[in-house]
């Protein structure tokens, strides 16, 4: 094995990171007005159950036909006036990008993930106050079941952090709780 | 109850001190902040207290281990110099910074997007939350972006950012920063960090740098300046090279 370099440590992405890391349509992953959109939402929460106002999530995931390659283009920009110009309806980039608002609420529209076994959305969440960024998975509850070895090696209770659960008109709710009762899983690439 | 910057000294030390005793009696080296760390107090109800549930990168089909790609469409052609971006020339000292974006094995990642964000040169955001009574400056806004080249090189000219108070205890002081956001070629490889210039005398008072409690990896946080890279009659040159740490898709392609 070569030589390894050793890692840039992490740091919190702090209070401030509002104006330089949301993009506008930043959670528009699915094309505008695609039939199969779903949304994927719900709160993110400290270790006294209240709602965090400024984290930053990250999604990635797998195209509806599996493709892991995803596109460029997620943050287009305008060259005339420096703004944004949206995806460009074609391309499935495979990133979203969502700030919580003040309730602390995210909501990402996607199309549903292609990967091999049971569907889910990987998560990176920021915020101030932590210290290095944490990854979890959105299941979806009703998407294609089968072996998964991450979820088969969790007792239930701990197994159900990692499930997005269908509502109406295509959603799934899936709370990221940071600490405490009903706390997520989160996870560490080997 | 207020905390003093010597009750957050304590603190700091104390955990210093158990962390080199332990890397002393045979413990792992922590490159990364423990994220429990009560000396920056907005930590302390954001944090897991379960241990992290461990994934195996060996299977190809791991979604992490592909990752967000950007191009040419992501960015501007002015978006990596800060100066250029309002109609007249921002305060402070003009500087550039630039450096390499590898991965462990001192792979270049190449054409990955680079965001950074900083306070202008009196230490204040363009951020309505911000209200440390510093002037704000009409030609500065201090966002970036960049992609790296093909050996994995990023440049960008800014102005120096400022120290500026915050509240974690009384008299707190953050040293001089820009805040950086990094792309692998992998999702487990995303990076969000902070460079420091070198020689700040605030480094010992701030707990947000102290929570790296090992000394060599807070050094990696520090750019050096070079003089190589100053331009004559108009900025001064900052180095700063990014290490990203986690597994990919192209160690397995690779056999590893
Ligand atoms: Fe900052």
């Amino acid at each position: 094995m070569p030589e390894q370099l050793l890692p840039t440590p992490s740091h919190t992405v702090g209070p401030f990171y509002g104006y330089a890391l949301p993009f506008p349509e930043g959670g528009q992953v699915a094309p505008k007005g695609h039939p199969d959109q779903i949304t994927l939402h719900g709160h993110v929460l400290d270790g006294e159950g209240d709602p965090i106002p400024d984290a930053l999530l990250e999604f990635w995931q797998a195209a509806p036909d599996g493709s892991l390659k995803g596109a460029p283009g997620s943050m287009r920009r305008d060259p005339v006036t420096g703004g944004y110009l949206g995806r460009n309806g074609t391309d499935f980039t495979g990133f979203g990008r969502v700030a919580t608002d003040a309730d602390g609420h995210y909501a990402l529209h996607t199309l549903p993930p292609g990967n091999a076994g049971p569907p889910y959305i990987s998560v990176c969440v920021f915020a101030r106050g932590l210290l290095h960024h944490l990854y979890t998975r959105a299941y979806l509850a009703d998407g294609p079941q089968g072996a998964d070895p991450l979820l088969d090696s969790l007792p239930p209770e701990r197994r159900a952090t990692l499930v997005a659960q269908p509502g109406e008109r295509r959603t799934y709710r899936f709370d990221i709780r940071l600490q405490g009762e009903g706390e997520t899983v989160f996870l560490e690439f080997q | 109850m207020t905390l003093t910057q010597s009750d957050i000294d304590t603190e700091v030390n104390d955990l210093q001190n158990a962390y080199d005793k332990a890397v002393a009696g045979g413990a792992p080296v922590q490159h990364h902040p423990p994220r429990d760390y009560a000396p920056y107090r907005s930590s302390v109800l954001r944090h897991p207290k379960q241990p992290l549930v461990a994934v195996n990168g060996g299977d190809p089909e791991t979604v992490e281990l592909s990752g967000p790609v950007f191009g040419p469409t992501d960015i501007t052609e002015i978006d990596n110099d800060l100066t250029v971006q309002h109609q007249g020339e921002p305060l402070g000292e003009r500087i550039t910074v630039s450096g390499r974006l590898l991965d462990r094995d001192g792979r270049p990642v190449r054409g990955q997007l680079i965001e950074l964000w900083q306070a202008n040169a009196s230490g204040r955001y363009a951020h309505l939350r911000d209200q440390h009574p510093a002037p704000l400056d009409p030609n500065f806004t201090g966002v970036g972006r960049t992609l790296t080249d093909d050996q994995g090189r990023y440049f960008f000219r800014t102005i120096k950012p400022g120290a500026y108070p915050w509240r974690n205890h009384t008299n707190a002081w953050r040293p001089a920063h820009i805040h950086f956001s990094l792309f692998g070629s992998a999702f487990t490889q995303r990076l969000v960090t902070q460079m420091y210039f070198p020689n700040d005398p605030l480094f010992p008072y701030d707990p947000i740098l102290r929570s790296v409690t090992d000394e060599s990896a807070r050094g990696r946080l520090v750019a050096q300046y070079n003089h190589d890279l100053s331009q004559p009659e108009f900025s001064l040159g900052y180095e700063w090279d990014i290490v990203l740490d986690g597994p990919s898709a192209t160690w397995i392609e690779e056999g590893r």
